[in-house]
């Protein structure tokens, strides 16, 4: 292969490269401010992330590049969005979160930046090394993250079970990748597809290579029964990281996740949906049930997040339009309304740990009533209440699941939803209905919040009142893949 | 079903809808919470402006035509060939009227009922009326859905926020319920628009294309289920019915009253809008069923109600057997039955209303409601047992009260599907003339026993001014029921036609390829070639 047939196109990577100049800006910045002036780099971060906004509207629909490794197509860029997003609320909470922590570390900042490089890779990856690659960028800076509040137990133990954990599914993704190049001969997506169009679906190396890398998929998404780090992880991570990690990084996954079932491996889509199945019912029951019995605000989030991806992955094993379509959809809605609840955790955990239980949230609404009519709305989109886009969001997926005669699939996503409702509705009515425990204290709401809340409000109602043109994007970005 | 062009352009229907949804957002914004009697008034004004303007409907309605009249239409989301889609007919037309005159008083019953948090309650009640119309008037199954669910949150705080002691149980459980019955009639509209669309070719949730083409008869019994969890929570029937008691006992007084006379007629309308003529066949096969489970109701109704010692949990259980009776009335699938089924709705929401409102004034001058609290009242308070005794006679269904034309239609037509339902419903009948003049007789008759300390007034003038509109009416529809009748006529007409051509029709649809005597000598001998439709 010749160098001109590799076909450089650095417009494809420009919203990377960009992002990148801007985190290493970031990083020799830290090393010159004084401490406390860090929070210079925060503004800069979130600057950063919003000039991406217009480049990578402006950059999508290059053709597939460098020799076909990165293909920066509208539904990379869809997602790029959905992390832009993400990224920047999460700056927002995170710098009065870091001063309530009394910590003035700088590398938080570029270290998150660096994550949404990762995943924006991931996105764009059109071959497997190179989307390995973004999520091991990714993976790794948020094992940083995660592991911030070292000094204390819980994060120190979530961090490492996240870094085991995850270091392990990496590997197992890796060994599978290595069994569907040895099978096909080569990492690039639409390669292996060409390759495996001929082979017959008994090739057992290559359903060894789905599995493992369904395997590796399912720890990166939390499916059950590859989600027990979840819950650790999200607890023990600083909460505005653990809004990303359920945010950006189930996206970027998922992401990837479509890219390789639905352009590598469309022939196999009868192996790989039946196991999908499993995983998306037993998921979403389990995930629902949990979430049921936990105390802690989080650990509740992050077991209906698990539930969530169940639900999401049912767009994309059903194999039609509506349906992939779908799960970009419920990403985007996903990314206003569980950023918003987690924004609304992040303001009313306190240092001495008051607020994290979900008890602490009683009576919050007669101090706070801005504060909890927002949580009120995010948790009713998350429960899929219309008229919120966590409803709309449900509904496309659950009628591309009817579409595909995959009645009982749909069913028990709905009982599932039907049982989720049962602890979002709880934190409402805590909040509503009852009278105040031990009085959480919950400082005032800053401009920044302020804005997160306003933000992530309008996403959610704008998405579940007027979805037409957000749908028609999501369909136009899937349509290369699955006509 | 044909559409009848709304000639004006004027939109009476969204404007009816959402008077008190701008109401609500104009006492958010600038109506301090302070000045209650602001908040009060301005409700007051925008529910009575929503029931004067609704008014124009039976003004302007044409009774000899079937067809949906005050359209307006829509795109909303193409991509699903989802429509806003508004109309008014026979059906909806008496249950949006009396959606909102039932919010008027509901606003009146909680003048001095609500102490805390008025604003909010206020804008609630509001919203849920804007639900409650949208439902009754959407014709596009998915905008149905949304109100549908608009309905829900708003009732779920009120009962939560400003209901009695175990406000926090009826609340989560009156949530889980209806939410999870409608996610699963979500699925029922879901599976209904893919086999439509693939049957015809059209995808749409507009129901007066649905009706055109009928899915075939076994696709229909699974969608037939699927409504059924969603409105038989509501209506509610007889094993979903438990949410009811709890809720109705511990909502606020105006959460009962609005529960009892809208929201229960959800479910019922529901029925009548969807499964009849959307599911002819399904109808045809489960209609033995659902009257099993009516009469059932009825009776088990009655019989439960009679052991209660709670005033308002009295009333509660009892519409359990009144709702029996619509749908008993809507399931004998004649033209008689449907009519006093959908007059029995608009019955039941008038007097089952009157007294939650009646039992909430003295509950609020006294802060008891057992039964067992009070006896002779009628030397204390004349007027307000007189009010009770007329809202309860109705109730009972004594004849010269609305009540009594409503159940005649109901054993009319039960008696014409077969004489042996009417025996039933006639000691149905019976038990509820025993329940109510014995709650009657021990609580207004007999030696005066009030123990309370707080004074025991007769009713004021706020209290007189909304009972007399509704005693008005109860002898109105009891004595002259043909300006009611004669507006459901046509489309009753039409809805019974529709389910007798949709059957045959989605006989035929059922097995394409089949020869086409075979097919019309198998729905002859009632047995339904089945449709290819096969579960991954």
């Amino acid at each position: 292969m010749s160098i001109s047939s590799l076909n450089i196109n650095f417009s494809a990577v420009l919203p990377e490269i960009f992002l990148t100049a801007v985190a290493l800006v970031v990083l020799c910045l830290d090393l010159i401010l004084p401490k406390q002036h860090k929070s210079i780099l925060g503004y800069l971060s979130i600057l950063g992330l919003v000039l991406l906004l217009p480049i990578v509207v402006l950059s999508a629909g290059t053709s597939a590049s460098f020799g076909g490794m990165v293909i920066a197509d509208h539904f990379a860029a869809f997602f790029n969005i959905i992390f832009i997003l993400a990224g920047i609320f999460t700056l927002m909470i995170s710098m009065d979160y870091l001063k309530r922590i009394k910590s003035n570390s700088g590398e938080y900042y570029y270290i998150i930046l660096f994550a949404t490089v990762g995943m924006m890779v991931m996105a764009s990856s059109n071959d497997l090394l190179n989307f390995y690659v973004g999520l091991e960028l990714m993976a790794l800076s948020f094992y940083i993250l995660v592991a911030l509040r070292i000094h204390e137990r819980r994060s120190a133990e979530g961090a490492l079970k996240y870094f085991i954990l995850g270091a392990l599914s990496s590997g197992i993704l890796l060994y599978g990748i290595s069994f569907a190049y040895g099978s096909s001969g080569t990492t690039n997506l639409l390669e292996i597809s060409r390759q495996t169009g001929n082979i017959s679906s008994r090739d057992s190396f290559l359903l060894l290579a789905l599995a493992l890398i369904v395997v590796g998929f399912s720890f990166k998404v939390a499916l059950f029964p590859f989600h027990i780090w979840a819950p650790d992880a999200y607890e023990g991570a600083p909460t505005p990281v653990a809004a990303l990690l359920s945010v950006g990084s189930k996206a970027a996954a998922f992401a990837v996740f479509i890219r390789v079932f639905i352009v590598a491996f469309p022939a196999f889509q009868p192996q790989w949906s039946k196991l999908l199945w499993v995983l998306s019912a037993a998921t979403m029951v389990f995930g629902s049930v949990v979430a049921i019995a936990q105390k802690n605000m989080v650990r509740m989030l992050a077991y209906s997040s698990i539930a969530h991806a169940g639900v999401i992955l049912i767009g994309l094993l059903v194999f039609n339009q509506s349906g992939v379509s779908g799960v970009l959809y419920y990403l985007l809605v996903y990314t206003f309304m569980n950023m918003g609840a987690f924004t609304v955790v992040t303001l009313c955990v306190s240092p001495n740990q008051k607020g994290e239980m979900i008890k602490d949230y009683k009576g919050l609404a007669s101090h706070q009533p801005v504060v909890a009519f927002s949580l009120a709305l995010f948790l009713l989109s998350l429960a899929g209440v219309p008229p919120t886009g966590g409803f709309i969001a449900k509904f496309i997926i659950f009628a591309a699941a009817i579409d595909a005669h995959y009645y009982w699939l749909a069913a028990i996503g709905v009982l599932s939803s039907g049982i989720a409702l049962f602890f979002y509705a709880k934190v409402i009515f805590y909040m509503y209905m009852q009278e105040s425990e031990n009085g959480m204290e919950v400082p005032s709401v800053g401009l920044a919040y302020k804005l997160v809340f306003l933000l992530s409000a309008v996403g959610t109602i704008v998405l579940g009142v007027y979805p037409s043109p957000f749908l028609e994007i999501g369909v136009n970005a899937v349509k290369p893949f699955i006509p | 079903m044909t559409l009848d062009v709304n000639i004006t352009g004027f939109p009476l229907l969204s404007l009816i809808t959402f008077l008190p949804t701008i109401g609500a957002l104009f006492i958010i914004l600038f109506i301090n919470k302070e000045w209650e009697n602001g908040v009060k008034w301005s409700a007051l004004t925008v529910a009575v402006a929503t029931f004067l303007l609704s008014l124009i409907l039976p003004l302007t309605f044409d009774t000899k035509s079937a067809a949906l009249q005050w359209v307006e239409k829509g795109e909303w989301i193409n991509r699903f060939g989802i429509q806003f889609f508004l109309g008014v007919d026979g059906i909806s037309l008496l249950l949006v009227l009396m959606t909102t005159f039932v919010t008027v008083i509901c606003i009146l019953s909680s003048w001095r009922d609500i102490q805390v948090k008025l604003k909010a309650y206020m804008v609630l009640f509001l919203l849920v009326e804007t639900g409650a119309l949208g439902v009754f008037l959407a014709l596009d199954f998915f905008l149905f859905y949304i109100f549908w669910e608009v309905v829900l949150i708003p009732m779920v705080f009120i009962i939560g926020v400003w209901g009695s002691a175990r406000r926090l149980y009826s609340a989560i459980k009156f949530f889980l319920f209806t939410f999870v019955g409608s996610l699963f009639m979500l699925l029922g509209i879901l599976v209904l628009y893919f086999y439509h669309g693939k049957l015809t070719g059209v995808y749409t949730f507009d129901v007066t294309v649905l009706y055109l083409n009928p899915v075939a008869p076994r696709v229909q019994l699974w969608i037939f289920f699927a409504f059924f969890l969603g409105f038989a929570v509501k209506v509610p029937m007889f094993p979903l019915h438990t949410w009811l008691p709890d809720a109705h006992t511990e909502a606020p007084t105006a959460g009962s009253i609005f529960l009892a006379a809208v929201l229960l007629k959800l479910g019922t309308y529901g029925f009548v809008r969807f499964s009849l003529p959307l599911l002819p066949n399904a109808t045809l096969t489960f209609s033995p069923w659902m009257i099993a489970l009516s009469i059932f109701a009825i009776l088990y109704g009655a019989y439960v109600t009679i052991a209660q010692t709670d005033m308002k949990k009295l009333i509660a259980y009892s519409s359990v057997s009144h709702m029996g009776f619509v749908m008993l009335g809507i399931f004998v699938l004649n033209l008689e039955g449907l009519k006093g089924g959908l007059l029995q709705m608009i019955n039941h929401g008038i007097s089952t209303g009157a007294l939650f409102f009646l039992v909430g004034m003295i509950y609020e001058r006294t802060h008891q409601r057992m039964i067992g609290d009070y006896s002779g009242l009628i030397k204390v308070v004349p007027v307000y047992a007189v009010f009770f005794l007329i809202t309860l006679l109705s109730s009972m269904g004594m004849p010269v009260t609305n009540g009594f034309i409503g159940e005649l239609y109901v054993l009319i037509g039960a008696f014409r599907a077969h004489w042996g339902f009417t025996i039933p419903a006639v000691i149905g009948i019976l038990l509820g003339a025993v329940y109510l003049l014995w709650m009657f007789q021990r609580v207004f008759l007999g030696d005066l026993i009030y123990q309370g300390d707080s004074p025991l007034n007769d009713l004021d003038l706020r209290e007189k001014v909304a009972m007399i509109p509704i005693i008005i009416l109860v002898f109105w529809i009891g004595l002259y029921p043909s300006p009611f009748l004669k507006i459901t006529d046509a489309s009753l007409n039409n809805l019974v036609q529709t389910i007798e051509q949709n059957s045959k029709k989605s006989t035929l649809a059922a097995e394409p390829f089949a020869g086409h005597h075979e097919r019309l000598a198998g729905f002859r001998h009632g047995s339904t070639p089945l449709a290819k439709g096969s579960d991954r």
